[in-house]
């Protein structure tokens, strides 16, 4: 019986997640080293590389800042109406619920070309939708409850106490944060960054919208992938979906060996 | 004096950046799609809703997602269970590969089920000589489906199988219960609240699901055409206000699923 579940558990995880694993590192090499380095070195492909790393420094440098006020805000701030707390704090979670694709419709709609909001912009000359400042609209919508979902729960188990010892013995607010807060939720900030950078490393459905998908312009990695398989051109999607698949998988091995970090704290 | 009035104001400033960013980040958007789709007026919402093509979308994605959830719900139980429960060689490796749908892009996701079983690979060939269709057909999109919720139902039973207490088995076994009467009695009970959270979470990801059913789906109206992916359609194809009367849809849909999780997670505390 024993031996019979855990061989069906290890046919589940080969079928589902180590065959197209290993397939997809066959396909991309399907025509040699050659063929792969090929597909990575396309104009297009360098460039979908690097709006993808340009997105992802700037998301993740505005999330977490933002994300650690607001979990700061949620937990600690005594200005807000307990009631509105409540619901800014289950409204947090709605990104979750949206779907990407959902996520991005509702910024072509706010800031599109067609809206009131999106004229304005374009009027000083500023183009938010299929352009860049759009694709990070578009992740940091996508990313936002992951900062605060993992700084929350540290804050409220540490408690206030010894930040209000701090400020009663006369230290600046900025100094407690740092002193005193900071040593302790550090973890978990850096937990949250992982997971930001991750998903915004991999978001694909929100900017594929906002971004139009111009090649050389607004492409990102993910949405180069769409576009290679669209086009018939398996391996070079291949050659590019396995890059992102490494990183995706390094950024995972770094997570578990944070969560280790995080115990011990 | 002048310096307390310059600090208050630097913390009000502050504080209202916050919230404003909040504000117009979150809650305009999806404001701004409820008012999108309403704004021609609630004739024209229905009207959009009543084309064959955008409600057999939303039908398919309904169907397809509780047949995913269905199969993970079960999947991820017994792997939940064995990854408790028994020792053996690569649990900890199998234990961290769990988390991989989460990690790995979507996009990504679909590229790899399309590689592994569409046209010209070893198992698509088998299945076509077997006269069956997987790739760019209904299967497809349940196992994409199935791939990028799989995490869920494990993370969700693996806690509570670890806190369940070894005596309370050890009692049934003593007082002579059968190991399948004291698994449905006992074990089952203390399972449910994973299994009923994990699936609905796999649920709501399941119909918002769009990168990895994009690529294997065949995206034909009506029978492989998803919401997500006539939602992108019609914003291609310039119809912003057909797709947010179907994003209305399942964002309510996804909305009443999540404050539902919340409702089990305080009920849950409580007790």
């Amino acid at each position: 019986m024993r031996r019979l579940w855990i061989g069906i558990t290890y046919l589940v995880f080969f079928l589902l997640i180590i065959a197209p694993l290993g397939k997809m590192t066959t396909g991309a090499f399907s025509q040699g080293f050659d063929g792969f380095w090929a597909a990575l070195t396309r104009p297009e492909a360098q460039h979908a590389l690097l709006m993808t790393g340009l997105v992802v420094v700037v998301v993740t440098l505005l999330n977490t800042l933002f994300g650690v006020m607001m979990a700061l805000y949620l937990v600690r701030a005594n200005w807000i109406n307990r009631r509105l707390k409540g619901l800014l704090n289950s409204i947090v979670d709605l990104p979750y619920a949206v779907s990407p694709v959902i996520g991005g419709l509702m910024i072509v709609l706010l800031l599109g070309p067609d809206s009131a909001l999106g004229a304005i912009f374009e009027g000083i000359g500023l183009k938010i939708v299929y352009a860049f400042p759009g694709m990070v609209i578009a992740t940091l919508f996508v990313t936002f409850p992951l900062m605060v979902r993992e700084v929350m729960p540290v804050l409220q188990e540490i408690g206030s106490q010894q930040e209000e010892a701090a400020s009663t013995l006369g230290a600046r607010a900025w100094t407690t944060f740092w002193r005193v807060t900071w040593p302790s939720i550090r973890w978990a900030v850096m937990y949250g960054v992982i997971l930001t950078v991750a998903r915004s490393l991999g978001e694909f459905g929100a900017v594929l919208v906002v971004s139009g998908n111009i090649m050389n312009k607004t492409q990102t990695a993910t949405t180069l992938v769409y576009q290679d398989v669209e086009n018939f051109n398996v391996t070079a999607a291949g050659g590019v979906a396995l890059v992102l698949a490494a990183f995706s998988i390094g950024l995972l091995l770094l997570m578990e060996w944070t969560k280790r970090r995080k115990g011990v704290h | 004096m002048n310096s307390l009035l310059r600090h208050k104001g630097w913390t009000w400033g502050f504080r209202s950046t916050i919230l404003l960013y909040f504000v117009v980040l979150i809650v305009l958007p999806i404001l701004g799609v409820y008012y999108n789709s309403f704004s021609l007026g609630f004739g024209n919402f229905i009207e959009s809703i009543s084309d064959p093509i955008a409600w057999k979308s939303v039908l398919l994605t309904l169907k397809l997602a509780i047949i995913a959830t269905v199969i993970n719900v079960f999947l991820g139980t017994m792997i939940a269970w064995v990854l408790i429960r028994y020792k053996f060689p690569g649990k900890a490796l199998l234990n961290s590969l769990v988390d991989l749908p989460f990690a790995l892009p979507t996009a990504v996701g679909g590229l790899m089920i399309l590689l592994l079983l569409g046209p010209g690979s070893l198992i698509g060939g088998i299945v076509e000589a077997l006269g069956f269709e997987i790739v760019f057909h209904q299967p497809a999109i349940v196992i994409a489906m199935i791939f990028v919720t799989f995490p869920f139902v494990i993370r969700a039973v693996q806690p509570l199988l670890e806190e369940l207490d070894p005596s309370e088995e050890e009692a049934a076994y003593t007082m002579g219960a059968k190991g399948g009467r004291v698994f449905l009695r006992v074990i089952l009970p203390s399972m449910a609240p994973g299994m009923i959270g994990g699936g609905m979470l796999a649920f709501s990801r399941a119909l918002a699901e769009f990168g990895a059913v994009v690529l294997v789906a065949g995206n034909i109206p009506g029978r492989t055409l998803v919401s997500s992916v006539f939602i992108f359609g019609e914003v291609e194809s310039d119809n912003p206000v057909g797709a947010a009367a179907v994003s209305i849809i399942l964002l309510t849909l996804s909305f009443a699923i999540l404050w539902l999780i919340n409702m089990l997670q305080m009920r849950g505390r409580r007790s």
